[in-house]
């Protein structure tokens, strides 16, 4: 039986998304974070996902699990917005403040796909207890 | 007369173990549902029975589970990224599939219970 992997698969998926989950929260915390040039201006992040197959030597190849592993985090290369305020205290000699290339609404839908996802892998958690404890239940009664 | 668990239970331990192997395939098709270039994958349940039924007629029908086929699922609605997990059709099979080993577990359950009580009298 390979319950125990099923659950490291639920749970990796669970951690890629809180990861995914935290660039959410940082990109729409930092939206309207100014800065004085293009270089020093928060810009959107986003994890990179993939699958990390299980290559178990005594398992059949052709039913391996697939866990989700978090390669990495990049920066969006969009461009940053650009905005005139003179009267802004970081605008620079030209009177141009530069903020960040975070999409609000793009950001938004990210955080409720990624919170949906990680409800369905609680719910595959859940499932899985209650088989395993049926299983434990057996020849009983 | 002994005995024979293996006999006794009949193919519903195999039933079951191949459910279990299909929950971790379909975990895995939840787990990866917003992993670039994913294929989900499924257990091909009619492609072991066409075999079980062709190569044995007369030996009854044996639940073969060494090598189930497993086969890439074909999307309703292709997405851009490559991924063709569709949470629904997943969630679903998923459901389907906890509720099959449920069956097994009664099933077997009920064997059993048929031992018990033919060994207590």
């Amino acid at each position: 039986m390979s319950f125990r992997e099923i659950a490291n698969i639920a749970g990796s998926a669970m951690t890629a998304q809180s990861v995914r989950l935290n660039t959410v929260a940082s990109n729409l915390a930092n939206a309207d974070t100014a800065a004085s040039s293009a270089e020093e201006v928060y810009r959107a992040r986003k994890p990179v996902f993939a699958a990390l197959f299980e290559s178990n030597a005594t398992d059949d190849a052709a039913l391996a699990g697939a866990r989700v592993q978090v390669l990495d985090v990049v920066e969006s290369t969009e461009p940053v917005r650009e905005s005139y305020e003179p009267g802004n205290p970081l605008a620079n000699a030209e009177g141009v403040v530069f903020y960040p290339n975070v999409n609000s609404v793009a950001e938004m839908t990210d955080m409720m796909s990624a919170s949906r996802a990680f409800e369905t892998n609680v719910e595959v958690l859940n499932r899985l207890k209650s088989m395993q404890q049926s299983l434990l239940r057996l020849g009983e009664e | 007369m002994a005995i024979n668990f293996d006999k006794a239970l009949g193919l519903h331990a195999d039933a079951l173990r191949l459910r279990a192997d299909r929950t971790r395939i379909l975990a895995s098709n939840l787990a990866n549902e917003s992993t670039p270039g994913y294929q989900a994958r499924d257990i091909d349940f009619a492609a072991s029975l066409a075999r079980a039924t062709a190569t044995s007629e007369e030996a009854g029908l044996t639940l073969d589970t060494g090598a189930p086929e497993t086969m890439y699922r074909v999307p309703n609605n292709p997405s851009a990224d490559g991924n063709t997990v569709e949470l629904g059709v997943e969630q679903a099979a998923f459901s389907q599939n906890a509720s099959d080993f449920q069956t097994s577990l009664t099933f077997i359950g009920m064997k059993l219970r048929g031992l018990a009580k033919a060994i207590e009298g």
